[in-house]
């Protein structure tokens, strides 16, 4: 974290997808068109070195924002500046590539995202071939096998096919073709939801260690709390398409502000209750509103239990509170203390300040 | 981190291109299958010795100083009146039924073949582009594919077939007979391949890997070409062979039809439409010997395609 300054700022991205009828339906039936607004207005900025992490339940958009950012889905609206440039701006692939190279994703899926028919070699090399970053095919084939051993595999697997890998090898041959462009900037898709826990770990560790000896920036994509809290340094808290709030990681598990937070934290399942507390978990109520059909106002208020006759009718911006940055009426006008509600409601609360070593990964 | 810097790690070396193959799965699995290698066996006899007419074949039936009329409608060696110059008896014209089935299965091949892979080349480009790049592109091909399935292959050769005739000069007719036959038939098959390139083209794009080489920046074209296309061909080398056959069919319908290849360059359709002619009158060996030869090329091309298919899925390995 040598510079703080900004690597990616994302200012009112927005992205609406068209799920209407037909049009000879919308004619004859007479429906309306409709759009499901995956992001409506998202905003925050990733500094140089940091990893960010975006949590949220399904469907919340966290997906969304990172298929943005690394140019698969063309933003409806915003804008996505990427070390000062404007990403929506590039159209020419003259311009676009040289500034895709330094970013790259690693997927959910690890099944999924590595060609069947290609082996291992080949999988790896692509990002070097198609940027024209090696000469000869031998210093190809040096600089794949540097790769496979810096992701824990042998050279020797570069021979291979993808389905002789086992899950967590497949992740860290994404991870040897995502970091083969050497990128500054990587996108983390559920990069380990999809495995065991147990490799789960070997996964993050790894991705870790090499963030940190390639000063990888990253925006980290996950809805599991624990790994959240373990690899970023920020997090931002996603609902609907929108953001919640914003705040360093060991704050947010500490003092989280909004009530969406707290409902997600109250939802990590621990192994040892503190202060001999009866691990006491709420249910997280109600269920996420339709996107195509946002309730009005602020899109929590029908499962919020502060929610109040202004939350039902005006939409909460982002402002700061306590170091952080929270969408919420109740934590603005003060109804909701954060260190008061957390302990007096709950009484294993005090505990979550230090969540380390207490969350079951 | 020390680790992770040290450096150079040297690259393992490569197997050589034969010896991969010949340590390969692929040789394993042909093995391990009977039925595999008693139809490569057919199909090397048949195709070999077809590729090989003039040495193999005992007569040149296109050679008219060796053929003699009087020879004529001779039955096969084993019957009374067999001779053992013409094995497999003789046709209307004099010439030697094992020769124009060698030489007629040359040119059946040829058709089969080419009309293949025109049909493969022209299906799999159109199924691409309509699976890739959807909206009225893809409208308008899968229309047009639709409209056409709706009509027999046969009909569809055979229209091509008639216009095209009725449009060329009366001279040139003979000599380029075989390439319009080869264009009627290949059109007449495209619409296969199409479909199915476009639908697992649908199921592929949206798959991680391919979105994983948009994000590294491949280019669209070699997207298609390098990821998309070897995966949707898997489908499409089992319908190529099933196609073969059928085109080989197909052809032979024509010819048999009349409106295929000339008597004087007889085809397997051709011959057994000659022989047809003479089924009523015994001399059966004519149509009958081109007819299980024209079946058992069919049925081996299918088996080899069968194994193929499974040899060629790593996930079956």
């Amino acid at each position: 974290m040598a510079e703080p300054q900004a690597l990616v700022e994302i200012r009112d991205l927005k992205r609406y997808f068209d799920v209407s009828p037909p049009p000879l339906e919308r004619l004859l039936q007479r429906k309306p068109r409709a759009w499901v607004k995956a992001l409506d207005g998202v905003s925050f900025t990733i500094r140089r070195g940091e990893t960010f992490a975006l949590v949220g339940e399904s469907g919340c958009g966290k997906s969304t924002v990172a298929r943005c950012l690394v140019g698969l889905y063309r933003p409806s609206a915003g804008k996505i500046l990427f070390d000062g440039i404007d990403l929506a701006g590039l159209n020419r692939r003259k311009t676009a590539v040289p500034l895709r190279r330094r970013m790259q994703m690693i997927f959910q899926d690890p099944y999924a995202s590595l060609n069947p028919r290609w082996r291992v070699r080949r999988i790896v090399a692509e990002p070097l071939v198609t940027h024209g970053l090696v000469g000869s095919r031998a210093e190809r084939d040096a600089r794949v096998a540097e790769l496979l051993v810096q992701v824990r595999l042998s050279p020797e697997d570069g021979d291979k096919f993808p389905h002789e890998f086992s899950g967590g090898q497949r992740q860290r041959i994404s991870i040897a073709r995502a970091l083969a462009a050497r990128p500054e900037f990587l996108v983390c898709d559920e990069p380990t939801s999809a495995l065991d826990v147990s490799v789960q770990a070997q996964i993050l560790n790894l991705m870790k260690d090499l963030q940190s000896a390639f000063r990888l920036t990253c925006l980290f994509i996950s809805h599991n709390l624990a790994v959240v809290y373990q690899v970023s340094d920020r997090v931002g808290v996603m609902y609907l398409g929108r953001l919640v709030e914003i705040a360093a990681a060991e704050q947010l598990f500490a003092r989280p502000l909004h009530p969406y937070t707290r409902l997600l934290i109250d939802t990590i399942p621990r192994l040892d209750p503190v202060d001999g507390a009866a691990a006491e978990r709420e249910p997280v109520a109600g269920e996420v509103p339709n996107p195509i059909d946002p309730p009005p106002g602020c899109a929590f208020h029908p499962r919020c239990p502060f929610a109040d006759a202004r939350c039902r009718a005006e939409r909460p911006e982002l402002i700061e509170a306590d170091g952080a940055l929270v969408a919420c009426h109740a934590v603005a006008e003060g109804r909701l203390a954060p260190a008061a509600l957390t302990t007096s409601s709950h009484p294993g609360a005090t505990g979550r300040a230090g969540p380390s070593g207490k969350l079951a990964l | 981190m020390a680790e992770l810097a040290r450096a150079p790690i040297a690259a393992p070396r490569r197997l050589p291109r034969l010896r991969r193959f010949l340590d390969g799965d692929l040789l394993w699995s042909f093995r391990r299958s009977p039925v595999t290698v008693g139809a490569a066996v057919v199909a090397f006899v048949i195709i070999g010795s077809a590729i090989a007419a003039p040495w193999v074949a005992p007569h040149n039936p296109y050679d008219l100083a060796s053929v003699n009329l009087m020879d004529a409608t001779d039955p096969p060696v084993w019957l009374h009146g067999g001779s053992w110059a013409y094995v497999l008896g003789t046709d209307n014209q004099g010439r030697d039924v094992l020769s124009t089935i060698i030489y007629g299965t040359r040119l059946s091949l040829l058709v089969g073949v080419l009309a293949v892979v025109a049909a493969l080349i022209l299906g799999v480009a159109l199924g691409l582009v309509a699976g890739w790049s959807g909206g009225i592109v893809e409208t308008m091909i899968m229309r047009v594919a639709d409209v056409q399935l709706s009509f027999p292959a046969i009909l569809i050769a055979l229209l091509i077939d008639g216009v095209a005739r009725t449009m060329l000069p009366h001279n040139v007719q003979a000599e380029i007979a075989i390439y319009v036959l080869i264009v009627s038939v290949a059109l007449s098959n495209w619409v296969h391949f199409a479909r199915t390139v476009r639908g697992s083209t649908l199921v592929e794009r949206n798959k991680e890997y391919i979105q994983a080489a948009r994000v590294i920046g491949v280019r669209p074209w070699r997207i298609v070409t390098g990821h998309l296309l070897p995966n949707v061909l898997g489908p499409v080398l089992v319908i190529a062979t099933i196609n073969l056959a059928t085109a080989i069919l197909t052809e032979a319908t024509l010819s048999f039809l009349g409106v295929g290849l000339p008597p004087t360059q007889p085809s397997l359709g051709t011959l057994i439409r000659v022989g047809n002619d003479y089924l009523m009158s015994g001399d059966w060996w004519i149509a009958l010997f081109p007819g299980i030869w024209l079946a058992l090329l069919i049925l081996s091309v299918n088996l080899l395609g069968d194994w193929l298919r499974d040899a060629l899925n790593p996930k079956l390995r």
